[in-house]
């Protein structure tokens, strides 16, 4: 099905975009769990307040502040970072099928991968 | 209650969130929402957010095995995402200009129907009619693991499913809840793919559209480190939990789970359409 002698088998690209989505999630999981052991260690015995919206300051919404309060190793801070690993791994995984649907020469599923990363750029920089 | 314990009690509801977000292919959000407002009164705008992080996390962990051991239809995930990608956009855009709570009650109703026959329909013989010309030209069929070995099927109505799939984007703009369910009943009722591989092509789906919203979330400030760090641990190590599950389990049964989740679901949304909180 689809498979050229040059590129990838359907099997080997399940096997490498398996492994896109294990290595993020695992990455962005121990990420949140060193940021989550630095902020129980610090708040555990405090009283959780969720009960109004404050949103979240901004050193916690935005790449550059969230990536300078994770290098003082600040427990939301790498929380914080461990989830923008886990936003990156589905749209990591749509990029590693516009290479190996390249690879597959399926330039047909190219295109359509391709329109999917760019409504999802869209969608990210419009919202 | 402290922090400590409420962390501990959210990761175990997270854990319960991923493990049936898998088995469905719905994503944690049906059990991550009610959970935080209802449960621990916290306030809608951190639970949106929290229930994204759940979805990502249940989406991402399950995919890893789905896709690895051949139950995702990768294609029609692809081909697919185009229409609910676009779907979430105008939804967004219609967001001011239609009345959730009255859509939320109607879509209720529609939801209960179609998980009823999607119940009724008998084990996945369908699966045998032949082939769709369209869906040759887009390489769709394929084949999937079952306890006799792989199994080939072909993908019917591609028209009609991409069109559902465009409905179940506008409704994960407008309503933020429900677009994994319109994903398995489209694939499953619309272009009868077999049962499993349509929970996992939808859960292997949902992953993406939830990054893209909860970019935005992040950056207006409702994802909550806190309320974030059990969520995502408990929906992985729940949603891998579920990934080895599906595999064993026979399809009837995990229609039988996807039927009494949807009916759940429904209820939730039947709830928030009248009083206009969830």
């Amino acid at each position: 099905m689809g498979t050229t002698s040059a590129g990838w088998t359907d099997e080997q690209f399940d096997a490498v975009l398996a492994r896109v989505l294990r290595g993020g999630v695992l990455l962005s999981a121990t990420v949140v769990a060193c940021g989550g052991v630095v902020f129980l260690a610090r708040h555990g015995l405090q009283r959780p307040e969720y009960h109004v919206f404050r949103g979240e300051p901004g050193r916690l919404r935005t790449i550059r502040g969230i990536i300078s309060d994770a290098m003082r190793l600040g427990g939301r801070g790498l929380i914080q970072l461990g989830l923008l690993l886990l936003i990156a791994t589905p749209i990591a995984r749509v990029v590693f099928s516009v290479i190996g649907f390249a690879r597959q020469r399926d330039w047909l599923y190219v295109v359509i991968t391709l329109a999917v990363l760019v409504l999802l750029t869209y969608s990210l920089t419009n919202g | 209650m402290n922090i400590l314990e409420f962390t501990l009690a959210l990761g175990l509801g997270s854990l319960f969130a991923g493990f049936l977000g898998a088995l469905t292919g719905l994503g944690g959000g049906v059990v991550i929402i009610p959970l935080l407002v209802l449960g621990f009164g916290v306030d809608m705008h951190y639970a949106i957010g929290a229930s994204l992080v759940s979805v990502i996390a249940t989406s991402s962990g399950a995919a890893a095995a789905y896709v690895r051991d051949g139950y995702s239809n990768i294609r029609v995930g692809m081909f697919l995402e185009i229409a609910t990608t676009v779907g979430a956009l105008s939804g967004a855009m219609l967001a001011t200009r239609v009345p959730a709570n009255g859509l939320a009650v109607v879509f209720g109703f529609v939801l209960m129907y179609s998980a009823y026959l999607s119940r009724q329909r008998s084990a996945d013989s369908m699966s045998r009619a032949g082939t769709s010309r369209l869906a040759a030209a887009l390489r769709l069929d394929s084949t999937y693991p079952t306890v006799t070995g792989l199994q080939s099927y072909h993908v019917q109505r591609v028209p009609a499913g991409f069109a559902l799939m465009y409905a179940a984007g506008i409704l994960s703009g407008l309503l933020g809840i429900g677009s994994g369910a319109v994903k398995v009943l489209a694939m499953d009722q619309a272009m009868r793919l077999p049962f499993k591989v349509s929970t996992t092509t939808s859960n292997f789906m949902i992953g993406v559209t939830a990054a893209a919203s909860a970019g935005i979330y992040l950056h207006r400030g409702y994802i909550d480190p806190g309320l974030a760090m059990p969520v995502v641990l408990g929906a992985l190590f729940g949603s891998m939990k579920g990934a080895r599950v599906l595999t064993a389990a026979k399809a009837r049964l995990l229609r039988t789970i996807f039927m009494w989740v949807i009916v759940v679901l429904v209820l939730e949304m039947l709830y928030s359409g009248v009083t206009g909180k969830l």
